[in-house]
């Protein structure tokens, strides 16, 4: 069996079609509030709380939820920048850090990541095909050959190599600055790319620009795509499957037609309901859901949505609701388990 | 030459194409643009040259022995014939000790901080870097340095270890490696919570790298500012302690000592008494105007 991936060419395909590509399981990660005696951590905020995920092969998972509920930081676990409390990845059927498993240099061979703030993920000293070029370079492709494949990646993200290639991150516009980062995620042949918010700062004619762009590398390169966005629209125009989240929990995960065309938790229903429509007759009568989530540090017990949801009863302080089948999707939500103690369970 | 109409790019993969606003160039090549343009730097930079290339080829000026005395041409005023700049009260020629004192001086003022920067720098970015447990570490090493008044420190030091230019080195790089590594470490704190290093770690690059390549280019500048307004400070702190006796030992020239030593002849000659003084004010003052200057050329955004 080939087990020494050359960082030039892409690491081979593995366990077959039918194998998720990644699999995270029971994610968990509390970040301390230092406080109390000698710094000593006594309260921590629950920003990621046992949450399991796949992604299949080929596929775009779009992750959906408000600011704050920890969508960034599944992003940052996955690719191993926080190291999580507990729970494991693996990548193809490789645990990463476990005996037989990966080291996390080889899963960030595999896994790439496009930050928001496409300015600061830049540095600003190193010119755009320096820092596309770092990443093969550190895994030990000849100067040469790096920088060749810096300016090929400058040409599939649509920026012309001889105008752009020695300029530096202030002389481009934040639309250019984006498609440097993305031909920087693809430097390394990646398999699967994670945009973290990746549109969300560009203005609209050029975010459709960088999206389409997207979706012809995904089509030309075999990519998957782990798409983290607050905006619906984008995320229902990307995705094949669809995560919603709240405070650090998942509440519904399933196909995007099932998730948009039927919509099983109250809180994925008042997104969906919450967003700007084309339509001037579709008029948004009244916030579907009122005032900010609850603080992570104190999340509410049992079911995390119910101090904003207008169905909650005893049992969703009682009890945690369950991922679980509800039709095509996933729906953690006590009105959705028969026999749960809601009224509203079927 | 043809002058160059901008050209659209046609091709479909080719989209929002600004035609470049200026010519790239690199960071450093501005900072040197905008340092020949400020006028107080330049000059600064060139008292300074003199200075140190004066000190550097003193042998080789023509100038009289600077310890030969003469019991005859004792403090003799500015001006005086075989005296440009007077003589001492042992009748030294000033001119003479004045030049070769800038060796013993400027070397005193430098090699600390040079020594500083090195142990201190890496103290600091380390510290900034890895954060957590080291950063408290270090930090809290450096603050209990900082809990003594520089100059007391040097002094204790320098009196502890005993007097000679060495002990001199040795005290003033131990003074000022703290404040060296605080501003390394707060630079590189900042620098470190930008999403640049974060993407470079996600590369899967050895944290040395990252470093090296990702942190240094964008602290070093910041640091140096600072060291170099240091070097004013360390002058003063050298010649101090020269002058009150812990530094450098006589008959060796060093602007302190001999500032120490025509103090008594402040009422027979007093602008010949104020020459060494002078020298020092003259050579901090261009470090720390220099500095500033730097840190300007320096703080525009890339």
């Amino acid at each position: 069996m080939d087990t020494i991936i050359r960082p030039t060419s892409r690491a081979p395909e593995r366990g077959g079609p039918a194998q998720p590509l990644l699999l995270a399981t029971g994610l968990r990660k509390h970040f301390p509030i230092p406080g109390g005696i000698l710094g000593r951590a006594t309260r921590v905020v629950r920003a990621v709380d046992d949450l399991t995920l796949s992604v299949a092969k080929g596929e775009t998972l779009g992750v959906v939820g408000e600011s704050g509920c920890g969508k960034s930081t599944v992003a940052r676990l996955l690719i191993r920048l926080i190291k999580p409390d507990l729970g494991s990845v693996v990548l193809d059927g490789d645990p990463v850090e476990e005996p037989h498993g990966i080291t996390v240099s080889e899963l960030r061979r595999q896994v790439q990541m496009v930050f928001q703030d496409s300015y600061a993920s830049l540095n600003p000293r190193l010119t755009i095909v320096e820092t596309i070029a770092f990443a093969p370079r550190a895994h030990g492709l000849p100067a040469t050959e790096a920088k060749d494949r810096a300016r090929d990646l400058l040409a599939k993200v649509g920026l012309e190599p001889n105008t752009f290639a020695e300029r530096y991150p202030h002389e481009l516009s934040g639309g250019q600055r984006q498609r440097v980062n993305i031909a920087r995620a693809l430097a390394l042949r990646p398999r699967l790319v994670i945009l973290d918010e990746a549109v969300s700062a560009l203005d609209k004619s050029v975010e459709a620009q960088v999206l389409n762009m997207l979706v012809d590398l995904k089509e030309e390169l075999g990519l998957t795509y782990l798409f983290i966005s607050h905006d619906l629209n984008v995320v229902q125009y990307l995705s094949d499957r669809v995560m919603v989240m709240y405070l650090g929990k998942i509440v519904e995960i399933g196909g995007v037609e099932a998730i948009y065309g039927n919509p099983q938790h109250p809180y994925t229903r008042a997104l969906l309901s919450a967003r700007p429509s084309m339509d001037p007759r579709k008029r948004t009568q009244e916030a579907p859901i009122q005032g900010d989530p609850p603080n992570p540090i104190d999340p509410p017990s049992g079911c995390r949505f119910r101090t904003r949801c207008p169905f909650a009863e005893d049992v969703c302080a009682r009890l945690e609701p369950p991922l679980a089948d509800a039709g095509p999707q996933a729906v953690a939500c006590h009105m959705r388990v028969p026999g749960s103690g809601h009224s509203k369970a079927a | 030459m043809a002058i160059q109409s901008p050209s659209i790019d046609m091709t479909p993969g080719a989209a929002v194409m600004a035609t470049p606003a200026s010519a790239s160039r690199g960071y450093w090549q501005s900072v040197r643009r905008r340092l020949r343009r400020d006028p107080v730097t330049v000059v600064c930079g060139v008292i300074l040259l003199l200075i140190v290339l004066s000190a550097l080829f003193a042998p080789w000026l023509g100038l009289p022995d600077p310890y030969k005395t003469s019991m005859i041409y004792r403090l003799k005023p500015i001006g005086t014939p075989r005296f440009l700049l007077g003589s001492d009260e042992l009748g030294r020629d000033m001119l003479a000790r004045l030049v070769y004192g800038g060796r013993l001086s400027l070397a005193m003022g430098v090699t600390p901080v040079v020594c500083a920067l090195l142990i201190g720098g890496s103290l600091g970015i380390t510290a900034g870097f890895l954060g957590g447990r080291v950063n408290m570490l270090i930090m809290r090493v450096m603050d209990v340095f900082y809990a003594f008044p520089s100059v007391l420190l040097a002094i204790s030091l320098s009196g502890a270890m005993g007097a000679g230019a060495s002990n001199t080195l040795l005290a003033l790089t131990l003074v000022f490696i703290p404040p060296i590594c605080r501003v390394s470490e707060s630079v590189t704190t900042q620098v470190r919570g930008f999403d640049f290093v974060d993407a470079a770690k996600a590369s899967g690059a050895g944290t040395l790298t990252v470093v090296r390549v990702h942190v240094l280019g964008n602290v070093l500048g910041p640091i140096l500012v600072y060291a170099t307004s240091l070097i004013s400070v360390a002058t003063i702190l050298a010649a101090g302690l020269s002058f009150l006796g812990l530094g450098v030992k006589p008959p060796e020239p060093e602007w302190g000592l001999m500032l120490s030593t025509l103090r008594q002849a402040i009422y027979v000659n007093p602008v010949l008494a104020a020459l060494p003084g002078v020298m020092i004010f003259i050579t901090s003052l261009c470090f720390n105007l220099m500095s500033d200057g730097l840190r300007a050329a320096m703080d525009v955004k890339a």
